[in-house]
């Protein structure tokens, strides 16, 4: 690191004392003024070098939420005890859990690791798997599947290539080798997130109810125990200065931007393994893992939590690099590495199984009864704080924010007052299907989800391109989860709040098409600086949407994870940050996964129907995008009443076996839900939109691709059609039978004979065979990254 | 029946490989690397994952675990072993089966559900099937492209030492389209798809019954409690 000075001595606790006003570089760490005043009232002295480093780490943005933490309070405030029903531990643990019925209990979340996968592509997504994976091992759960929201610049930029080869074989080297399956995720590409990649990526866990642990350091004598890989020299900084200050080209902060953390896949592995049986053995009473600020967050987050104070020798800790100084020791983002608290009398247990795995092991202290963390080195102290400060009462924000001035003009722009010509032959629409179809983020993802391991565990059901990705949990009853995440920045560009509710609302609605359950939701809020009102407002705005929407829907955010200062451009202008992007995920139960939904028909002669209204609703829409590279007007309608009406129904009808399939309808509209239907197992479908536009009052134009939320289509068996509709008329809920399946065998089956040639066909407009639609969806990707 | 199933640090499919045998009819007996009792099993299965990492090459370190001292004797005299993907890695290592596995010639994991046509079916872990049967099944791999020199790979073919062979598209460049080879015994097979993938309806490839109703590959399972029972 080359912003700390050099020292020919330790600066000791007892040192700093008698040299009040010796000079140090907090501004370089990243605090305020203000910020740095706050820590010498607090230690009634000015900080150690260590005290320092780790003030100025758990206080950056990325650690502390200064900027968002009085916003996030609505998560808790507006969480009903309806709500806490199934909730076994909420937010502030390192993730959320969840009770899913029979004993198991499932824990969740989603974290981002946007800044460092830009600078080292491979390494940044690859430690953000990890990171997440060990946030819930933490718990006591099994990791049983990962997902990955990522999200990159336009797909023709020079610079794409490097970040999405870089992070995807990053994902996929990291999640693969661990054994877990990938069962879905997010794929988009826009301008916006050029320079600013997000890598989101998610981790569910399971275990017994008996099984869950907290990050508590309790209990007077109880050892404090460091084990995993060794402390080496990389990520030094990482959280404070990578995950908090934009980069910027011209100034200071190339000086201090350190190397991105390493990750080792095998080494995780096998820690998963030895957790697991450290667990079932019974012989942790605390643990965290290390992540984000390495010793000084696990260290002051177990002591905050605990009921006392803590003592940690940091000459204990396995170094890599010998010449490492306390702070740095402290500092360091090393991978693969785990704290515990363990009672004396099971201390050899413990180190019994970590030997049995080759886990390096070390005692690093214990825990103590002076309400302090006290870190020696050297033979003398270097850091004596109150734990509490450090970790859970750091700076508090009220950010300045306001409705950006670009806003209103935004909204004025919509595709009608912008006048976008819209196709109106048959032919002309068929072309516009084929371009959504091909149109990157709309192609398939194969390219990408081909490289991760989606079988291994022997549990995935569905994954993608499945509107989920649904995992067994228990094996003997089916028990188990389906999970959906989801974000629209474009939405949420022309209006923060609806653009949350929108995310929610399609996450819910895509977990209800598998026919599990929602039961809880986890949050990555992707913004810009906290520091520029428009940004500031867009998260306040996105919080403030996504907490009334769940209190709506009725189901509570267990944790999450906040990314701010994703822009590059210049504050006040339209284009200063990315897309404000609320990844939502939502969590929901499956009694038995062997009956959750299809996302494709698998049969001929199946009745197609639409379920919901659908309205002229275009603007923000993946149609303006592709075809006029337009973004403006204001999102589609939100109505989560709808939603839950629409979710009931798809989870009825999956309990009861009255519909074969069902595909949520969101970008691109009905026509890329029927063809993504029909690809799914290679059968056709032959539809008509006459009804829906006299129905709806709209053109088939606004039938094919309007983006009207709360819809779905389903196949239904001739023989359950009857019940099917009245399982809709019971709840008023409109519904509209649109055509047939045809035709066609599943993928694989070899075609033969006259049969015409399975296609999506729309009557009187337009035929388009799968093999053709099937070649523009396949060939997008490999084309720029073959 | 006791099937041995050997967990190596870095071992993935482990539990995937046991459950497969319990469907098929048989018990599963977990075995440890670092343990080299084989507690009288009547079979072996090493299982897929990234042993050690795959550090240094695919299967070289696990190759030395003292569990493959036993293994390696048992299997010369006559007790059947099935390596998957890993295990194939780790048998060609302990030199049980010739060649040797390189990063695929796509540079990428690749993940897909695999046509494979089965070429020898009179081995301990293929009788079930019949020559020339087509079956589905999952395969999952980084380095998976089988190489071996040309009188390596000509001795065989024609010893009919090619178990399973990739049909319509080879995956990963491996030499003929081979998927997997058994030695001059039968007894020890190796094949880089997952058999143990595609033994349970709802969870494996898609089937002609339907999506994930693929089963084919039960029956390398129960192949091996049919050869030992005789």
């Amino acid at each position: 690191m080359t912003t700390a000075p050099d020292r020919p001595f330790l600066d000791t606790v007892a040192h700093a004392t008698a040299t009040p006003e010796a000079p140090q570089p907090w501004a370089d760490l990243g605090l305020k003024p203000d910020e740095y005043q706050r820590i010498r009232d607090i230690l009634d002295r000015r900080p150690t070098a260590a005290e320092l480093a780790m003030y100025s780490v758990m206080w950056s943005e990325h650690c502390s939420y200064k900027s968002s933490k009085i916003h996030l309070a609505q998560f808790g405030e507006k969480t009903t005890d309806a709500m806490r029903e199934h909730l076994l531990v909420g937010i502030g643990e390192n993730a959320g859990v969840v009770d899913i019925g029979d004993g198991w209990a499932v824990t969740f979340k989603v974290e981002s690791h946007n800044h460092p996968s830009f600078v080292e592509p491979y390494q940044g997504a690859a430690t953000g798997v990890g990171g997440i994976v060990r946030d819930i091992m933490a718990m006591g759960a099994r990791p049983i599947a990962v997902m990955d929201q990522l999200r990159f610049g336009a797909i023709d930029h020079p610079d794409t290539p490097r970040v999405v080869h870089g992070i995807v074989s990053g994902v996929g080297g990291y999640g693969n080798s661990l054994g877990l399956p990938n069962i879905g995720g997010e794929l988009v590409f826009d301008p916006s997130y050029q320079g600013n990649p997000l890598v989101n990526a998610l981790c569910v866990g399971s275990m017994r109810h008996e099984d869950i642990h907290l990050a508590n350091a309790s209990g007077v004598g109880n050892k404090i125990v460091l084990f995993g890989a060794r402390t080496g020299g990389d990520g030094i900084g990482g959280v404070s200065v990578l995950a908090s200050e934009t980069f910027d080209e011209h100034g200071k902060s190339a000086a201090k931007r350190p190397s991105v953390q390493v990750g080792d896949p095998f080494q995780e592995k096998v820690l998963i393994e030895c957790c697991l049986e450290l667990f079932a053995a019974k012989v942790v009473e605390g643990i965290q893992d290390l992540g984000g600020a390495g010793l000084s967050c696990a260290t002051s987050e177990l002591a905050s939590a605990g009921d006392g104070g803590m003592h940690v020798d940091l000459d204990l800790v396995p170094l890599r690099d010998p010449s490492l100084r306390a702070e740095e020791i402290l500092m360091s983002e090393s991978q693969e590495r785990m704290m515990a608290v363990v009672r004396p009398d099971l201390l050899d247990a413990f180190l019994a199984i970590t030997e049995k795995w080759d886990v390096e092991t070390a005692v690093l202290g214990e825990v103590t009864e002076t309400g302090r963390l006290v870190i020696d080195f050297k033979g003398e102290t270097v850091v004596d704080v109150p734990p509490r400060t450090v970790a859970h009462d750091g700076p508090v924000y009220h950010r300045p924010f306001a409705r950006p001035a670009w806003q209103d003009a935004l909204v004025a722009d919509t595709v009608v007052a912008a006048g976008l010509a819209r196709p109106g032959t048959p032919a002309e629409l068929r072309a516009t299907l084929l371009a959504l179809l091909a149109s990157p983020n709309l192609a398939s993802k194969a390219w990408v989800t081909d490289q991760y391991d989606r079988y291994v565990q022997g549990n995935t059901k569905l994954a993608q391109p499945d509107d989920g990705g649904v995992v067994r949990v228990d094996e003997v009853t089916g028990l188990g989860v389906a999970l959906s995440t989801d974000a629209n920045g474009r939405y949420t560009k022309l209006d923060p709040y609806t653009g949350a509710q929108l995310a929610l609302a399609e996450s819910y609605r895509n977990v209800a098409t598998t026919g599990a359950r929602p039961l809880a939701v986890t949050d990555c809020l992707n913004f810009g600086s906290p520091e520029d009102p428009d940004a500031m407002w867009q998260l306040v705005e996105a919080v403030r949407g996504l907490a009334d929407g769940c209190q709506v829907l009725g189901i509570p955010v267990t944790g999450g994870n906040v990314s701010l200062y994703n822009g590059t451009g210049e504050a006040g202008k339209i284009d200063s940050s990315i897309h404000p992007t609320p990844v939502v995920g939502v969590l929901g139960v499956l009694d038995d996964v062997a009956r959750a939904t299809n996302s494709g028909w698998t049969a001929p002669g199946l009745s197609v129907y639409l379920l919901g209204v659908t309205r002229a609703e275009l603007d923000g829409s993946a149609w303006a995008d592709v075809a006029h590279a337009h973004l403006g007007g204001v999102p589609p309608r939100v109505d989560l009443a709808a939603e839950r009406t629409l979710a009931e129904i798809l989870i009825n009808a999956s309990r009861d076996h009255l519909i074969d399939a069902a595909h949520d309808l969101s970008e691109g509209g009905l026509a890329q839900a029927l063809v993504e239907s029909s690809l799914r197992y290679g059968t056709g479908v032959r539809v008509s939109v006459d009804a829906l536009c006299a129905r709806d009052g709209i053109t088939p134009f606004e039938a094919l691709f309007s983006e009207s939320t709360a819809r779905a289509i389903v196949a239904v068996p001739r023989s359950e059609e009857v019940r099917f509709a009245d399982l809709c008329g019971a709840r008023g809920f409109p519904l509209l039978k649109l055509g047939v399946t045809a035709d066609a065998p599943l993928s694989g089956a070899d075609h033969h004979g006259d049969a015409p040639a399975p296609a999506v066909e729309v009557a009187d407009l337009f035929t388009v065979p799968l093999a053709e639609a099937r070649a523009a969806s396949d060939a997008t990707l490999p084309r720029y990254f073959g | 029946m006791r099937i041995g199933v050997v967990t190596f640090p870095g071992t993935l499919d482990d539990r995937d490989a046991a459950r497969a045998v319990r469907l098929a009819g048989g018990e599963p007996i977990p075995l440890w690397h670092a343990d080299a009792d084989l507690r009288a099993v009547d079979a072996v299965v090493l299982p897929g994952g990234f042993s050690y990492g795959d550090y240094l090459r695919a299967g070289a370190i696990s190759r030395f675990a003292p569990v493959m001292g036993s293994i390696i004797a048992a299997a010369n005299g006559g007790l059947p072993v099935l390596g998957i993907c890993n295990g194939f890695q780790i048998l060609c290592e302990a030199h049980l089966l010739p060649g040797s596995m390189i990063k695929n010639d796509q540079l990428t994991f690749v993940c897909r559900e695999q046509v494979l046509s089965v070429e020898n079916a009179d081995t301990a872990w293929t009788r079930d099937y019949t020559a020339g049967q087509k079956i589905t099944v999952p395969l999952k791999n980084q380095d998976g492209q089988f190489v071996a020199d040309e009188h390596t790979l000509d001795e065989l073919e024609g010893e009919g030492r090619v178990v399973v062979r990739y049909q319509g598209w080879n995956p990963n460049g491996s030499r003929r389209d081979i998927a997997g080879i058994t030695n001059a015994a039968g007894n020890v097979v190796g094949l880089m798809p997952h058999p143990e993938h595609a033994v349970e309806v709802g969870y494996g490839p898609d089937g002609v019954q339907g999506p994930r109703t693929g089963t084919d590959g039960l029956k390398f399972f129960t192949s091996v409690l049919h050869s030992l029972v005789g």
